[in-house]
């Protein structure tokens, strides 16, 4: 098995990777600035940190303030590992060059 | 392929930043802080002057009512016109750079900041009343370098080594009370033109 397959594979997208460094050094991000930082929209936050939550990466907090709905994002100790692995990965693979 | 990962961590580490740490403080407010600074403390110091009282000397140091109220006016608008021309440049700074302003990160900033600044004014409110003025501009030192190393975690981390400095002078004008105008001027006005220079030229 080659070192690139051991690459996880999901967080090959830019955004899963924006949403993990984000949330790696920060405690819960809401919906909105976590939108502002990637740059992305609402549809695309919401389909990659949904894949990210059924990969049990990250955990999502719904709640109301006032009326209104909002999501936040707080990373996981599993996700906190696999992406600490991913990041261990790409050194390796960049300084093997 | 190495370049898709190189590309990868860089964005991972911008990311991090830029999520964590207040980047679009401007170098400018610096420099324009500084000069508010400098203005003021020569209007006071000119100000004493003329007056005939000698301000490098502790003892004698008996104000009237309305020069105390003068000076504190002047501090006001010293410290008024360095928040706003923080603010301006600091927004436009943001504005270029395409990035969000109000952020968590801001606010965990302002928190930062103002926790040890409004303790500091407290304390210096207290020292005017009691009429220890020979104590206000080490005090200012203090809180302003205490304030600055507690907010380092949240912007760029140079910050705390204008922190120390002010520390430093702080300490140092403890023991030349009396010259405290002098310290001030150097601190406020002369550090933080130097710091937003530097600041300036290297996240440019």
């Amino acid at each position: 098995m080659s070192i690139i397959d051991k690459l996880n594979k999901d967080f090959e997208s830019r955004v899963r990777l924006g949403i993990m460094s984000i949330l790696l050094v920060n405690d819960w991000v809401d919906f909105t600035e976590m939108k502002s930082l990637l740059a992305v929209t609402d549809g695309n936050l919401a389909s990659h940190s949904a894949g990210l939550e059924k990969m049990n990466y990250i955990e999502v907090k719904k709640e109301f303030v006032g009326k209104k709905p909002k999501t936040s994002y707080r990373v996981t100790n599993t996700g906190r590992v696999a992406f600490k692995e991913h990041l261990d990965f790409l050194e390796k693979l960049i300084k093997s060059k | 392929m190495t370049d898709k990962h190189q590309e990868d961590l860089m964005h991972i580490r911008s990311m991090m930043e830029r999520s964590s740490r207040f980047i679009s403080l401007s170098g400018l407010s610096g420099v324009f802080a500084g000069l508010s600074a400098l203005a003021g403390g020569t209007y006071v110091y000119i100000r004493l002057k003329n007056l005939g009282v000698d301000y490098l000397t502790s003892e004698n140091a008996y104000y009237e009512k309305e020069l105390v109220l003068e000076f504190f006016l002047v501090a006001l608008a010293v410290l008024f016109f360095a928040i706003t021309f923080g603010i301006y440049f600091t927004f436009q700074k943001s504005k270029k750079n395409n990035h969000p302003i109000w952020t968590s990160t801001t606010k965990n900033l302002l928190i930062n900041l103002t926790i040890p600044l409004f303790v500091g004014f407290v304390f210096c409110l207290s020292l005017l009343m009691h009429h220890l003025f020979v104590f206000i501009a080490p005090a200012t030192l203090l809180f302003y370098g205490l304030a600055l190393i507690n907010a380092e975690k949240y912007t760029f981390s140079d910050i705390k080594y204008l922190g120390y400095l002010e520390l430093l002078l702080g300490m140092a004008s403890l023991f030349f009370l009396g010259k405290g105008l002098l310290f001030w001027i150097i601190g406020f006005g002369v550090l933080h033109i130097l710091y937003g220079i530097i600041l300036f030229k290297k996240y440019k």
